[in-house]
């Protein structure tokens, strides 16, 4: 299904996906994206409407639930989303990337059948806890710590800023944490399954963000948090690697997210731009906003031929670190880029809350940040450069 | 059970709909060609049937080429199968001719239960179902707001000026259903797999025998013009006597 991942030539399925989605966004999260945002509140209607369409299971095989689709059929639902609404894309790239996919690509046969089921149905919610209070880019500085007792992992430490962590489905967290030293006396960091359910594990009060208000995200705590030694996830010793993986596809996913938001700010401003009249005329006839709209229209489609070429190289099963981080580079810039102008070609109207484009404002910022910021992307670049 | 859904291509609401002066045909470039929302609402009821139920399903069109697209959706929204009734010399069938032809492909295809939307959002006649259950000589159970199917009947209830009516009606039947029905299910990604392989089935009018084909009946359009412009309209401000002032205005106009 990967030959010719190319803009305005997609293969039927994924169209019809497309097609599904924007469906789908329009309906039913549009109606209810500024409220939730306004009260910062987790819209769990619009999940459940997610999860019914499958939208969760989409890269999963159907023996696990799934809809036999892959990683880049989550990417196209994922940038329809975004056009709409951030939050929502979020929840959903945080749930299956994040959330389940470790599960599915390091789990055990036991492990998958007991998470992965509910996790691809959207019936539950998985997080992922890898960035802590003093490890953030340097995510190898992980200080939570788990040691083996009586036949269990307890574990102390504290995870920042984690998706999908304390909503009323969150079941689960998998969590990087010191489980050692190797023989050459580097910290050993393993991954292990925290079922929000254990006792002395916390998910914090919500933080109070500038966007992405109806993502769902806390500190967490883990105070002599206590599971059972077969809740590790993968290899002992490999949990920070394995984490790595799973960001490097995780990009490709935000950079989809990206292009979303990057094209919901050209599709708001063209409408706007032919709406909108000022000296007698409508303000898109004026070159001045017309070859700003095409610029960011520009991005937009740069950005998104970033993130096919890196996904159909992932699914072609060949490296792509290199095209996820530029893909994730370029659609956060250009997210962020089209937001500061769309806002200015709403004039007034772009600065208050509920119109979109002041959404997209105040939530593209994040996309500089999260999964590896601007800067790690930029690291990683130049080391493939031999920089 | 075999339940057939008739479902139709129709401009989407969402775009902007326009008449092509010209031709008096509707401007098919002005916006994207859709299954009808209404139509969508009658495949659920019959998919949500299906769920738990042994039932087959197919969504039966008679439109142009580009109605294959729709069907397509309605595979992947899970019907599984589908009839396409094509033929040029349909372009323009009225609702008489339409209503015969497709009760032609009923009787070909045989059925336990048709189900269709009240009317459709372009042409919004609203008695195709009647006139297809009066072709076929079967029970019509016309806008309903809700449905039951059984193995051997169906039931459901309409809304009219005075009241509820439920109605009952034993199978084969014909019914149609209204906006109150469940809102249809979005196609998943399995589904849209999986529609990738059903049969379409593509039917002319020389499949469907001779009476099908027979005295042809279309709407001609003579001429179209712009809608007028609206005017500015009477602004009333209710500071007591608005209600005077409104029925002086209709008054003057002759309307009360
Ligand atoms: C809303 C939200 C949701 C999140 N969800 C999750 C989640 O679900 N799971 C999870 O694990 N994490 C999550 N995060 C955390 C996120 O991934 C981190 O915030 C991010 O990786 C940056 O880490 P930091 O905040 O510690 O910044 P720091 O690493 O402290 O960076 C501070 C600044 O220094 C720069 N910098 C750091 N090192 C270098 C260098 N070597 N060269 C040049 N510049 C450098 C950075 O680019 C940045 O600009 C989330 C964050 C937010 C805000």
């Amino acid at each position: 299904m990967t030959e010719g991942l190319t803009t305005g030539n997609l293969p039927d399925e994924y169209q019809q996906l497309i097609d599904s989605v924007a469906d789908f966004a329009r309906t039913v999260v549009a109606p209810v994206a500024a409220q939730h945002d306004e009260e910062h509140s987790f819209p769990y209607e619009v999940v459940a409407g997610m999860a019914e369409m499958g939208l969760f299971g989409l890269p999963f095989p159907e023996e696990f639930g799934g809809m036999d689709g892959d990683y880049f059929a989550l990417c196209l639902a994922l940038e329809e989303l975004a056009k709409i609404d951030q939050s929502v894309a979020i929840t959903l790239e945080a749930g299956v990337s994040l959330g389940a996919m470790p599960i599915f690509r390091f789990g055990n046969a036991e492990q998958k059948e007991e998470w992965l089921p509910q996790l691809t149905s959207g019936e539950a919610l998985a997080a992922f806890g890898l960035t802590e209070p003093d490890a953030g880019s340097d995510a190898g500085g992980t200080r939570t710590r788990a040691e083996l007792a009586g036949g269990d992992w307890v574990i102390n430490g504290n995870k920042q800023f984690i998706t999908n962590s304390g909503t009323t489905i969150s079941k689960l967290v998998t969590v990087t944490a010191v489980t050692g030293v190797d023989a050459r006396g580097k910290k050993e960091i393993s991954t292990l399954l925290v079922p929000t359910s254990t006792p002395g594990f916390t998910a914090e009060p919500a933080y109070n963000k500038l966007g992405w208000n109806a993502s769902d995200t806390h500190p967490l705590s883990f105070v002599d948090a206590r599971v059972p030694e077969a809740n590790l996830l993968g290899e002992r010793g490999r949990g920070y690697a394995n984490f790595l993986q799973i960001l490097d596809e995780g990009r490709i996913a935000i950079a989809a997210l990206s292009v979303g938001a990057a094209q919901g700010c050209v599709d708001e401003s063209v409408r706007y731009a032919k709406e909108r009249e000022a000296f007698g005329r409508p303000i898109g006839a004026n070159q001045g906003i017309a070859f700003k709209i095409a610029r960011m229209e520009a991005r937009a489609h740069v950005a998104r031929t970033a993130y096919y070429d890196a996904a159909a190289l992932m699914l072609a099963g060949k490296p792509f670190k290199k095209q996820a981080s530029i893909a994730k580079l370029v659609g956060s810039e250009a997210a962020m880029d089209n937001a500061r102008d769309a806002t200015q070609i709403h004039g007034g109207y772009g600065f208050m809350n509920d119109y979109l484009v002041a959404r997209h404002y105040r939530d593209s910022k994040i996309l500089e940040i999260g999964e590896g910021t601007t800067e790690v992307q930029l690291m990683l670049i130049a080391r493939d450069l031999g920089l | 059970m075999k339940i057939v859904v008739l479902v139709k291509q129709v401009p989407d609401t969402w775009g902007a709909r326009r008449l092509n002066l010209d031709t008096g045909w509707l401007d098919r470039g002005g916006s994207e060609a859709v299954i009808d929302e209404i139509d969508e609402r009658a495949l659920e009821a019959a998919l949500a049937y299906q769920d738990s139920n042994d039932a087959e399903v197919v969504a039966l069109t008679m439109g142009p080429d580009s109605a294959k697209d729709m069907l397509r959706k309605s595979l992947a929204m899970g019907a599984d199968s589908a009839v396409h009734i094509l033929d040029s010399r349909l372009a323009g069938a009225d609702l008489a001719w339409t209503a015969r032809v497709i009760a032609a492909a009923l009787t070909k295809l045989g059925y336990d239960l048709v189900i269709a939307g009240n009317e459709s959002t372009d042409g919004r006649g609203g008695v195709l179902p009647a006139l297809v259950a009066e072709h076929l000589g079967v029970p019509l159970a016309s806008y309903l707001d809700s449905v039951a199917i059984t193995a051997d009947s169906i039931a459901g209830e309409r809304s009219t000026e005075l009241g509820t009516m439920s109605v009952r009606a034993p199978l084969p039947a014909v019914i149609s259903v209204t906006e109150r029905t469940a809102e249809a299910r979005f196609p998943n990604f399995k589904g849209i797999l999986r529609a990738k392989k059903k049969p379409v089935t593509v039917w002319s009018l020389d499949d469907l025998g001779a009476d099908a084909a027979a005295s042809p009946v279309r709407s001609v359009v003579l001429a179209t013009s712009e809608r007028p412009a609206r005017s500015a309209g009477t602004q009333i401000v209710d500071d007591g006597t608005a209600g005077v002032e409104l029925a002086e205005f209709l008054a003057a106009r002759h309307l009360i």
